[in-house]
């Protein structure tokens, strides 16, 4: 994944927080994922509104040092299709 | 019996560890739940977990059945295991099934395919919110209609038929693994790859009219080890329930998340609204309380006694010192329950045997409890009559043994046909 792009959350993905980080349902896919931290959470929810992957990650108070570790967890929910890159 | 003893509720370690070890303190809502819809079944299989067959006077009605669904969503439960007996028997099942969906919680079905006509089917297609399982026992209508009766072999393969042509793809083939049916992994892999479907293999219980034919159909341990072996080959594509926890004693863990979810993550809610910890556990030890009860169904999840204290780490017990317990956890509660075993030992078929070890020691003035709320057809029973019981007086024949016929072992006279097909190698 890109983290320049700009990237969604499937439309059809449902997100529930949790105190260990969040439940994330895909409606179409009919597949679970656990988000582990409240920290990938706060990028998630923040993708919406960010020009870009990375500005989300900023947002959420992720360091430069964090960073490979959150594209890492990004990448995941990219291939389980629960984001979508943002078309211009 | 000292069923789920423990400290009280300890608070949830703050470092983030595995969420595995997170999840045995319980989350608000659960992940998903089974809902049992009604007791009423066309079919009587032997095994059937919630001994069902007639339907419940006190079943919950359209209403509160939507109420509940109204919980659900307000709780934000993403999705719902509808089974019954047969739910697609309910009138209004339909109707529950689009006000859920309407609701935001989707709904993943199970049913013998009774009711999954070509209309029915792509109507299902059509929707991305429902989630169908075809429940299937035997990959031959010998092996399968043995266990869930006659004919039910050709309805399912019905149902599939009409599935696939509806162009419904990845609907699930939900199998429970017998010792008869456990040779034909390959074969119902390749029923499913037939219909577009996706394979779900899960565990067979004790419970409910299981408990009658355990000993005959639970899987022999060499069996145990074919099935994990088989799961480690195939399982990327082949849905499990998360219910084999207890083969990870053979080796690597398997896919899912290799805990016992009861009370923590899942329950069940029966037709009547009962709430226990899991599907197959219906017995008052496991009762949790009743959605028509002052709360709801929250209420229950959230602060019913026994949920409290099941939300606690697994006690090893008997288990501690085995080198696998932190993957196979001393396996399933409902199994060793209905087993007549300690809550805190070895699973029955605990894969370094020491559950068939329990088992040959079991005390025989310790009774082992019975499944609770038997709902089987009564079709071969006479009618019940006011007044003294007729008799009628026969002369027993020496060369019959001395007992009654429906005394006779469920299986008797059963010799499934050895299909030949067996696991690949491990290629892990």
């Amino acid at each position: 994944m890109d983290l320049e792009h700009a990237w969604d959350l499937h439309p059809q993905v449902s997100v529930r927080p949790e105190p260990f980080g969040a439940l994330l349902y895909h409606f179409g896919t009919r597949k679970l994922s656990f988000l582990k931290d409240r920290k990938l959470l706060s990028v998630v929810e923040n993708l919406a509104t960010s020009p870009s992957a990375h500005t989300a990650c900023t947002a959420a108070g992720v360091g430069e040092a964090e960073l490979p570790r959150y594209e890492t967890a990004l990448e995941a929910l990219v291939r389980s299709s629960m984001l979508v890159e943002r078309m211009k | 019996m000292t069923l789920l003893e423990g400290s009280p509720t300890l608070a949830p370690p703050t470092a983030p560890g595995r969420l595995v070890d997170l999840f045995e303190y319980g989350l608000d809502s659960p992940i998903c739940l089974t809902w049992e819809l009604t007791y009423a079944c066309n079919l009587s299989c032997v095994h059937c977990l919630s001994s069902s067959g007639r339907r419940d006077p006190r079943e919950l009605t359209t209403d509160e059945c939507k109420a509940v669904i109204d919980e659900l969503e307000r709780m934000q439960v993403f999705y719902v295991n509808i089974g019954g007996g047969e739910p697609t028997v309910r009138p209004d099942f339909w109707e529950l099934v689009d006000y859920a969906t309407a609701h935001k919680v989707g709904v993943k079905f199970s049913t013998n395919g009774i009711k999954i006509t070509p209309d029915v089917a792509r109507r299902l297609a059509s929707s991305d919110y429902v989630d169908v399982q075809i429940s299937l026992d035997g990959a031959t209508a010998e092996v399968n209609d043995h266990v869930r009766g006659p004919g039910s072999y050709a309805t399912a393969l019905r149902a599939m038929q009409n599935m696939a042509d509806a162009g419904f793809k990845g609907f699930k083939i939900s199998v429970v693994c017998t010792r008869q049916n456990i040779p034909q992994l390959d074969e119902f892999k390749a029923l499913a790859d037939r219909f577009d479907a996706q394979l779900r293999l899960t565990r067979l219980r004790p419970s409910g009219r299981g408990a009658d034919v355990w000993d005959e159909l639970h899987p022999t341990a060499t069996q145990q080890r074919e099935l994990y072996d088989w799961l480690v080959a195939n399982g990327e594509n082949v849905l499990t329930g998360d219910s084999f926890f207890h083969l990870s004693a053979f080796g690597a863990a398997l896919p899912g998340l290799n805990l016992c979810g009861a009370g923590r993550v899942v329950c069940l809610i029966d037709p009547i609204g009962d709430v226990y910890a899991c599907p197959f556990a219906i017995h008052e030890e496991f009762l949790a309380g009743n959605v028509r009860s002052i709360g709801g169904f929250q209420e229950v999840w959230r602060h019913s006694a026994l949920f409290s204290r099941l939300r606690n780490p697994q006690s090893g017990g008997a288990c501690t010192s085995c080198a696998f317990f932190d993957s196979c956890k001393g396996g399933c509660m409902a199994a060793k329950f209905f087993t007549g075993l300690p809550l805190d030992g070895p699973d029955p078929e605990c894969v370094r045997g020491f559950g068939e070890e329990a088992l040959a020691s079991r005390d025989e003035s310790d009774a082992v409890p019975r499944p609770e709320g038997d709902h089987s057809h009564r079709t071969e029973r006479a009618p019940r009559r006011s007044g003294p019981v007729p008799l009628t007086l026969t002369v027993r024949r020496m060369d019959r043994p001395p007992v009654s016929a429906c005394a006779e072992d469920p299986l008797a006279d059963f010799s499934p046909v050895s299909a030949g097909a067996h696991a690949s190698d491990c290629s892990c």
